[in-house]
């Protein structure tokens, strides 16, 4: 056997997490630090050693867990998980730099519970096992539960036993649906699942139960209100990880589960998918520009996004019914770029907002305006992050967005017309509140008295930006791994399993 | 092989417990010689029946007692909880004036009833097995005697329990009617050899003597709605006592329902089977429902004990040796979370001061870390989260509940685990998010402070590595 570089991408975090919180606060920034910038390290050759013509699992990994029940430890990556692991152990770098200074109360059991969930986060796009997907899915609850719970706003309490109840409740349902799959199959393991065959009323409860899990953690609407809760609530990191790793989940969770294993049922689903996909992107896209709180119009902007995704997944089925096969491998691909780029792009905005908070501490519109004046170069950032956030060719909003709306192009004007709205909206509610809060002149005193950002800030953002612009010029750094997992999908998921 | 040999931890246990009933005659009220001969009586114990593990399984004295892996490992896991039950609660019962030395001998006494039944094979030998833990239970409720709640649990707890072993004699003797028989295997044969024909006198009567049976097994494990005396004993006993009746006690009763109804009664699944699941759903449900409006931890735990039997109860409707594996990991993974989290219970509580409502564990997490991270990984193994053990418990019941076709019932239960995690997550809300309201330092003794924290550790260890009590399960079913 190889090396086994994903266990050690999982536990690494993990067990350093540990570590920092049993040592006490005195050591924890350090500490955390190497572990993160250690375990993105190691999460590195994932990327650069990874056979991008192939859809087999790679680094597969694998022994007994629990006799018995037929529950191995099973690990392997395609191209569909990979750039989210990558994405993961970025983003834990970017989080320990933005707490460094910031997280005065309790550090270490802070930093430590990031460090754990960002192990236990790579272990979810990384198991072949379906249990053992679900202890990685489920576990990620309990940290964040902590970081919203201790270092939340003061509605905390409300926003985060909301959160994990709503997901808890989504996710239970798979469990039984993935049980029951093991009664039908015999194995947990999810390519055996995905080569099941389940007739039609199967399949549909089955998709059903995916749907509660998945459509939860996306979130897609009308199962969305905890994301606006939770995020507001959150400490500036905690969101961050929310809106860039946890609700990809969701979308990983559809491309995983849903499409493979009930490829017919989703099938059947698609207009009720793409119906609710566009009440996100057009409904939820007003909402966002209804709001006074800049975490909360950046939360709402996340679910408009996710819109797009669970639309790319789901167009391919109205092209698959029209031969199209190229088209299909563009929504799919279109999602999953879309996943990447919000996931630097709603970090960085969350972070935008941090810097500010940490100053004013309020996440009022109404209490900013003017910020240019004092931080002209957070404003720069500021406004290149909302620009990407609406869209802009040149970054990577544009790609995955553009992609989507290609592909909805060829099946029906209607549904593309509707879902390029968001280039409309989405610009309007970003560069609205740009308005209000950076241009203009200054509006208040504590506006006058703020400080620009200093070299940590800057750092923090400045790599952030240069993963929107490299994604957006050149897409192909991360679509270029994906084209041989997508065809793959796209191959299982036009064959009918009756 | 020497038959007696098969009951060597139990002889030996019930010798030492006399001793040591007479030198608590003569110990001094305040020293803690009591304690330490009860702990040495037990791990000693505990060594004679590890030394059992392995062995080949026997019955003897008359095919009344029995020795196997099932009985063998239960017992190992009632010995080693016991100790835990002993250890959290020294301090507790010293603090209080309660007769301490008949704490650790009632204690005792409790431990052999329960290993008698892990290992019976006759119906009167569950019948004492059942009845010498049950009395030494009501005495133990009962040690506060100034305390009226305490008699008053006392009472009903009395009461009830002597209602419900009428039942199950009542059900015994109507299966000895129909067959002729008191022991299990014995029964077991008459009725598999009458299995085609179910409207035979015999078969008649022994699924009437079924019902009752049912009944009492209902109301020692504290299923719906046979539950009535579990929130009021729980409230009114000592916390170190309802510590002991919410733990091993579960997983003896767990092994008396396995002698009774797989070992005797299997032929008559069919009917026991739409019994259990009916008593599943109900305990889930309202276990879980009522638990929510409870300010008092002790309550509260009274009612989630409730839907965790509920759950127990789960594996086994399935009627395969899975699914009682699974009932059997659930049992015993039950009871040792649920001793962590009143070993918590007992370390916040001092002289003069109980710590039995919600808000006294407010601010937990700043006034003493590990006991608040112990509690932690408690409650979220009992609310089902992975990675903690409590989650391979109810994976493995779901599992083999939905083998057998009760789709519905792992449906509810998953339904109302999530109403279930509201509450412990409240637990977990006011130790880390609450501010406190006490600053009175938590200050636990050092051998205690390693127990419990050796107690998270398994809670959460065993999640990442359930196979190690998991494959024990599985080789008592095989």
């Amino acid at each position: 056997m190889s090396f086994p570089i994903l266990s050690l991408t999982i536990w690494l975090p993990i067990l350093a997490g540990c570590l920092i919180i049993a040592l006490g606060d005195r050591p924890a920034r350090k500490l955390a630090g190497a572990a993160s910038v250690l375990t993105l390290l190691v999460s590195l050759p994932l990327y650069f050693g990874f056979d991008s013509a192939t859809a087999v699992m790679q680094y597969r990994e694998s022994a007994a867990w629990l006799p018995g029940f037929d529950i191995n430890y099973e690990l392997g990556i395609d191209g569909i998980a990979m750039p989210l692991i990558i994405l993961t152990t970025l983003i834990n770098v970017i989080v320990v730099i933005s707490a460094w200074e910031v997280i005065k109360d309790r550090p270490a059991i802070y930093l430590g519970a990031f460090s754990i969930m960002t192990g236990l986060m790579v272990g979810v796009f990384s198991a072949m096992d379906a249990i053992l997907f679900y202890i990685f899915f489920e576990a990620t609850l309990i940290p964040m539960f902590l970081i919203i719970g201790i270092w939340g706003g003061p509605q905390r309490v409300y926003a985060t036993v909301k959160f994990f109840l709503y997901t808890f409740l989504g996710s239970v349902f798979m469990l039984i649906a993935l049980i029951y799959l093991y009664r039908q199959g015999g194995t947990f393991s999810i390519l055996g699942m995905h080569d099941l065959p389940l007739d039609k009323d199967q399949q549909f409860w089955i998709f059903l139960a995916f749907l509660a899990a998945f459509a939860v953690k996306i979130p897609m609407w009308p199962v969305h209100t905890w994301l606006p809760d939770a995020h507001v609530e959150a400490p500036t990191a905690g969101s961050a990880v929310l809106a860039a790793i946890m609700l990809k989940m969701g979308g990983y969770g559809f491309l995983r589960f849903s499409l493979p294993v009930t490829p017919d049922a989703s099938g059947q689903m698609d207009s009720f998918m793409i119906a609710i996909s566009l009440v996100a992107v057009v409904y939820i896209g007003f909402v966002a520009l209804a709001q006074r709180d800049m975490k909360k119009l950046i939360a709402y902007s996340s679910i408009s996004h996710m819109g797009f995704v669970t639309l790319g997944i789901f167009i391919a089925f109205r092209l698959i019914a029209k031969g199209d096969e190229s088209g299909v491998a563009l929504g799919l691909e279109g999602a999953m770029v879309q996943m990447i780029s919000h996931g630097f792009i709603s970090a960085a905005m969350f972070l935008c907002v941090g810097v500010m908070y940490d100053r004013v501490h309020s996440r009022e519109i109404a209490d900013y305006g003017g910020v240019i004046n004092t931080m002209p170069i957070f404003a720069a950032f500021m406004v290149f992050f909302a620009l990407a956030n609406a869209g802009l060719p040149g970054t990577s909003g544009f790609v995955g967005e553009f992609m989507v709306i290609l592909a909805s192009f060829k099946t029906n004007f209607w549904i593309a017309f509707l879902a390029a709205s968001t280039l409309i909206l989405g610009a309007a509610y970003t560069l609205w509140m740009i308005k209000r809060v950076i241009m203009g002149p200054v509006g208040n005193d504590k506006v006058a008295a703020l400080t620009d950002i200093d070299s940590r800030e800057f750092w923090m953002l400045a790599i952030l930006a240069i993963f929107v612009l490299l994604i957006g010029v050149w897409p192909d750094v991360i679509a270029g791994v994906m084209h041989a997992s997508v065809e793959n999908l796209v191959q299982h998921i036009s064959t009918s399993k009756y | 092989m020497d038959k007696l040999q098969i009951a060597t931890p139990e002889i030996f246990l019930l010798a030492a417990t006399c001793a040591v009933l007479i030198v608590g005659l003569f110990a001094q009220a305040r020293s803690n010689t009591v304690y330490w001969l009860s702990q040495l009586t037990l791990v000693i114990t505990l060594g004679l029946s590890l030394l059992q593990i392995g062995d080949e399984s026997a019955t003897g004295l008359s095919g009344a007692y029995t020795m196997d892996i099932l009985s063998v490992s239960l017992k190992n896991w009632i010995l080693v909880i016991a100790i835990g039950i002993f250890l959290y609660s020294r301090d507790y019962i010293g603090n209080r004036k309660i007769a301490r030395s008949e704490y650790f001998v009632l204690g005792l006494f409790a431990v052999s009833g329960m290993m008698i039944m892990t290992s019976a094979t006759h119906m009167l030998t569950v019948y004492l097995g059942l009845e010498l833990l049950a009395l030494s239970q009501y005495a133990m409720v009962a040690l506060h005697r100034d305390n009226g709640e305490a008699s008053e649990a006392a009472m009903k707890y009395f009461v009830l329990g002597a209602l419900a072993s009428g039942m199950l004699l009542y059900g015994m003797s109507m299966i000895y009617g129909a067959t002729g028989s008191l022991n299990l295997s014995v029964i077991g044969d008459i009725l598999a050899g009458n299995a085609q024909n179910l409207t035979d006198a015999r078969t008649i009567g022994a699924r009437f003597g079924l019902t009752f049976l049912i009944v009492g097994i209902a109301f020692k494990l504290g299923a719906v709605p046979f539950h009535m005396w579990v929130p009021d004993v729980y409230d009114g006993a000592p916390t170190s006592v309802t510590m002991f009746i919410s733990t091993a006690p579960k997983i003896a009763a767990f092994a008396m329902l396995i002698r009774l109804l797989v070992g005797g009664l299997e032929t008559l699944n069919a009917d026991w089977q739409q019994m259990l699941a009916i008593l599943s759903a109900l305990s889930m449900v309202l276990g879980n429902l009522v638990a929510i409006a409870q300010n008092n931890i002790k309550r509260m735990l009274a009612y989630s004990t409730i839907s965790h039997v509920g759950f127990l109860l789960m594996g086994i409707v399935g009627v395969t040796s899975a699914g009682y594996s699974a009932a059997m990991f659930y049992a015993i993974t039950y009871a040792f979370t649920t001793l962590a989290a009143f070993g918590v219970l007992l370390a916040v509580s001092r002289e003069g001061f109980e710590a039995d409502q919600l808000t006294d564990l407010a601010g937990l997490g700043r006034r003493h870390a590990l006991l608040a991270t112990v509690m932690l990984l408690a409650m979220i193994s009992l609310a089902g989260v992975p990675p903690a053990v409590g989650f391979y418990a109810k994976l493995t019941v779901l599992e083999s509940a939905v083998n057998a076709g009760f789709t519905w019932l792992a449906l509810l239960g998953v339904f109302t685990s999530v109403v279930g995690a509201f509450y412990y997550l409240r637990i977990i809300k006011i130790m880390f998010f609450d501010e406190p309201v006490d600053s009175t330092e938590v200050s636990p003794a050092g051998d205690v402070t390693a127990a419990l924290a050796l107690n998270g550790l398994a809670v959460i260890g065993l999640g990442l590595a359930p196979g190690l009590v998991m494959s024990a399960c599985i080789a008592a079913f095989a």
